[in-house]
Order: C-alpha cells, then sequence, then structure tokens
C-alpha cells in the first residue's frame, strides 16, 4: 500500500534540528521524498508498523507532528502532479 | 501469494551503484541520478560496464534482491551471489535427483511436454487469430509433427532422445513461428533461430528477451533454495545456470516468444533499433534495449490465474511459482513436477 507521510518537527533548538535529520533519514529508507518534508512510501503493513513505530520514537510529541495519509493500493488516481520535480512510480518502469 | 516487487535496469553507461541507508542510489560522475528503497525491488539489472560498491552488494543478499551484470547488448557477465542460504537437505535432493539418470529424465520429460504444449498453443493461437493472412496449412503440418514428438515423449528412454526430440520440435516451431510475423516483414524475419551472436533482428530480439528471462528464472530458483547450476535436462558445465535453463524451456514460448512477436508485430521495435556490428551479429541500439525492457516489465504486471494453483498471479512471479513447485516435488510434497501450461 501506499502511504503518504508528513511531519513537522519543531526546530528553535539544536535537539530539535536533530530531530528533523533523524526523522527525514528513517523516511528516506522507507520511500521517496516527494518534497522537503514529505514522502511516499510504498510499503506493506509490516514494514509499516515498523516505520510508524520507528517515527514515533523519535518525535517529541509536544513540539513536533507527524500525519500518515493512507492511499491504498490504488493509490495512483488519487495522486496529481504539477510542476517540477516529478518522483518515479515505484512500480512502473524503473530505468536509471 | 507474494507480491511481485518492481526490478530496476541500470542503462545508463558510466554509472556506479552504492548505498545510503536501505535505499539503493545510482551515480553518474559522483552524481545522484536515482534512489530508490530497496524493499520496492525483487532484482536490479545492469547493461554496460560499470561498477556496484560492496555495500550494496550486501544490502542487495541481506534482501534476497538479485543483482546481475549483462553487456550492453545483453549477454550474461556476471551475478553476485551471498551467501548460500536455504535448505541444505532440499538442495542435497535435487543433487541425488539430477545423479540418477531415471529421476533426471523423468524430471527434463515434464519440462520438454511443458515446453511443446506451449509451443503449439503459440502456434495455435495464431493461426485462430490471423487464419486469413498466414498460412494455415504449413502452421498445422508442424502442429501435427509437434503433437506426433509430444506422443514420442512418454515412451522415451534415454536423455539423448528427448534432446533429439526437444531439437526436431524447436527447429520446426521455430521456422513456423515466422509465419506469425506479420508486420515488418522485409527486417524481421526466422529462417533459422542462431545466436552468439544472433545474426538477425528477430534473433537478436529473442536472445534479448531470454536473457532477461534467465535472470528472473535464476533468481527465483534462488529464493526457494534450489541450486540454479544443476540441471535435469542441461547437463552440468561450470558457469551454466542449468535448472535456470530447465524451467525457461517451459516459460519460453509465453513469456519471450509471444511478446517478440506482439513487439514487432504492433511495431514497437522497428529496424532502428537494431545494430549490426562487424561480426555479422546483431545486437540492439540503446534505445531499442529501453522499448523491450519497458514491454517485459508491463507485461509482467499482467495477471494470469495459474491453472495448477488455481489463483490468480502476476505473469512476473510465474518463475517464482515454477520453482516453488519443483522444490515442493523435490521435497515430495506432490507426485510429479508440474509444468505450465499456457491458456
Amino acid at each position: 500500500m501506499m502511504v503518504l507521510v508528513t511531519y513537522d518537527v519543531n526546530t528553535e533548538t539544536p535537539e530539535g534540528k536533530k530531530r528533523l535529520r533523524r526523522v527525514a533519514k528513517e523516511c528516506v529508507n522507507y520511500g521517496q521524498r516527494v518534497q522537503n518534508s514529505v514522502f511516499e512510501c510504498l510499503v506493506d503493513p509490516a514494514r509499516f508498523a515498523k516505520l510508524k513505530h520507528d517515527l514515533c520514537d523519535i518525535i517529541d510529541e509536544d513540539k513536533d507532528s507527524l500525519r500518515f495519509y493512507y492511499l491504498g493500493k490504488n493509490w495512483k488516481n488519487r495522486v496529481e502532479h504539477f510542476g517540477a520535480k516529478e518522483g518515479y512510480d515505484p512500480e512502473g518502469l524503473l530505468v536509471a | 501469494m507474494r507480491k511481485l516487487l518492481n526490478t530496476l535496469y541500470v542503462t545508463t553507461p558510466e554509472s556506479y551503484l552504492t548505498r545510503e541507508g536501505e535505499n539503493v542510489i545510482v551515480r553518474v560522475e559522483n552524481e545522484e541520478r536515482f534512489r530508490i528503497p530497496i524493499h520496492n525491488l525483487e532484482g536490479i539489472v545492469c547493461f554496460g560496464y560499470m561498477g556496484a560498491s560492496p555495500h550494496l552488494m550486501r544490502l542487495c543478499s541481506d534482501n534476497n534482491v538479485g543483482l546481475s551484470f549483462l553487456t550492453p547488448s545483453g549477454k550474461f557477465l556476471a551475478r553476485v551471489n551471498g551467501r548460500v542460504r536455504g535448505n541444505v537437505l532440499l538442495r542435497r535432493t535435487q543433487y541425488r535427483r539430477a545423479d540418477c539418470c531415471d529421476a533426471s529424465l523423468e524430471i527434463a520429460k515434464s519440462f520438454i511436454i511443458g515446453k511443446i504444449v506451449n509451443c503449439r498453443t503459440v502456434l495455435g493461437r495464431g493461426a485462430r487469430d490471423h487464419g486469413a493472412v498466414i498460412d494455415c496449412d504449413r502452421v498445422r503440418t508442424v502442429d501435427a509433427l509437434l503433437i506426433e514428438n509430444l506422443l514420442k515423449i512418454e515412451g522415451c528412454d534415454s536423455a539423448d532422445t528427448l534432446r533429439g526430440i526437444e531439437g526436431n520440435c524447436a527447429k520446426f516451431y521455430f521456422i513456423t513461428l515466422d509465419e506469425l510475423i506479420l508486420k515488418q516483414k522485409d527486417d524481421f524475419y526466422l529462417i533459422e533461430r542462431n545466436r552468439r551472436p544472433p545474426l538477425d533482428n528477430m534473433n537478436a530480439l529473442l536472445s534479448f528477451l531470454y536473457t532477461l528471462l534467465a535472470h528472473d528464472v535464476e533468481s527465483a530458483l534462488e529464493t526457494v533454495g534450489l541450486d540454479p547450476y544443476v540441471g535435469f535436462f542441461h547437463t552440468d558445465r561450470p558457469g551454466r545456470a542449468s535448472l535456470a535453463l530447465d524451467m525457461m524451456e517451459e516459460l519460453r514460448p509465453f513469456l519471450a516468444d509471444r511478446l517478440a512477436l506482439n513487439l514487432v508485430n504492433m511495431k514497437q521495435v522497428s529496424a532502428g533499433d537494431f545494430l549490426k556490428k562487424e561480426n555479422g551479429g546483431v545486437i540492439l541500439t540503446e534505445n531499442g534495449r529501453k522499448a523491450v525492457i519497458g514491454a517485459w516489465q508491463k507485461r509482467k504486471q499482467d495477471t494470469i490465474t495459474h491453472p495448477y494453483l488455481n489463483e490468480k498471479i502476476s505473469i512476473g512471479l510465474l518463475p517464482y511459482v515454477q520453482a516453488m513447485l519443483m522444490a515442493r516435488f523435490l521435497r515430495g510434497d506432490i507426485d510429479g513436477y508440474p509444468p505450465y501450461f499456457m491458456n
């Protein structure tokens, strides 16, 4: 299933900046960065549970926020893109 | 059933594959061109001479992702194997069967029966769909010949006889396949099957598709814990993945030959996508390769109902399913190996 992960991490303190970097790093491991704090992750339920758990461990619930949007299996017709930096389709043809 | 994951094809020369966290990264001249998390991948196929970091190889081996290197023309060079894993008892059974002539002959027969039946289906479908424009009599004569050989398999008692039957059928099948090429007849024809190097466009196209299929079948066999190098029909030879070749026999007509015909008949490839070299060999150009890989990947996404499992699967999983059935047969869970029959 496709899950959209977005986050807002408070970076006023050095610890906040550290958390931001850790969250981003974790997300890169699971999905594709489509915008600065927006990731598209094509994951199976088990892997997603792990991702969710890891991310919740990193953030500070008083200051940061984390949102998951479940786009499911037919995510392709739920996503529209305009402008630069179009991502790849992880289920389509991958040629580099 | 397991989900079919994607395959990453790296076609840019001078690219280098590295790892960052759980990501596969394609770099060209130290600049990042592409990145993807490993869990989205089933395999990585690299065309052209380029490198990969040992760190990335480890990532692939840990995640059971096949990593193969091919020459620009699609000839197989090497594949990276991780630690030997899987079930040692299963592999031992496989070796014992392969050592026993009678047992391997029985399994080899299944492969060849699968192959000939599927060849017949390919020809039969062509005759049915395009009966008006092709020479049906020729197809029918060859079909009768295939049936005749098919009946001989049952009673055949040596591997050499079986090889003879297979060779005969393949020869007639390939020249008849020429009838099913409906468009671009001046550029695509099959007078005979030739390889190393392929001497005309159609042969080059077939060879290229077979290489792609070989990568998939080999990965599939390894996934279920079988040794792709010990075959039942093809004999052992250093560096030859005999079991993968065995298993390809039944899958080729459906997965590769039909796709090749479609590519030509739908004009998705043309004479411009091929290049003749000085030695007479024909290879695909970079654009041609991209077109073929694109069609191949797309085809793998289509779903079929597997006749034996009676379950819906994507075509790309076929090698995996057949490998699984082979493992089950060797373990003694089923009485015979059921080859895949296309419908």
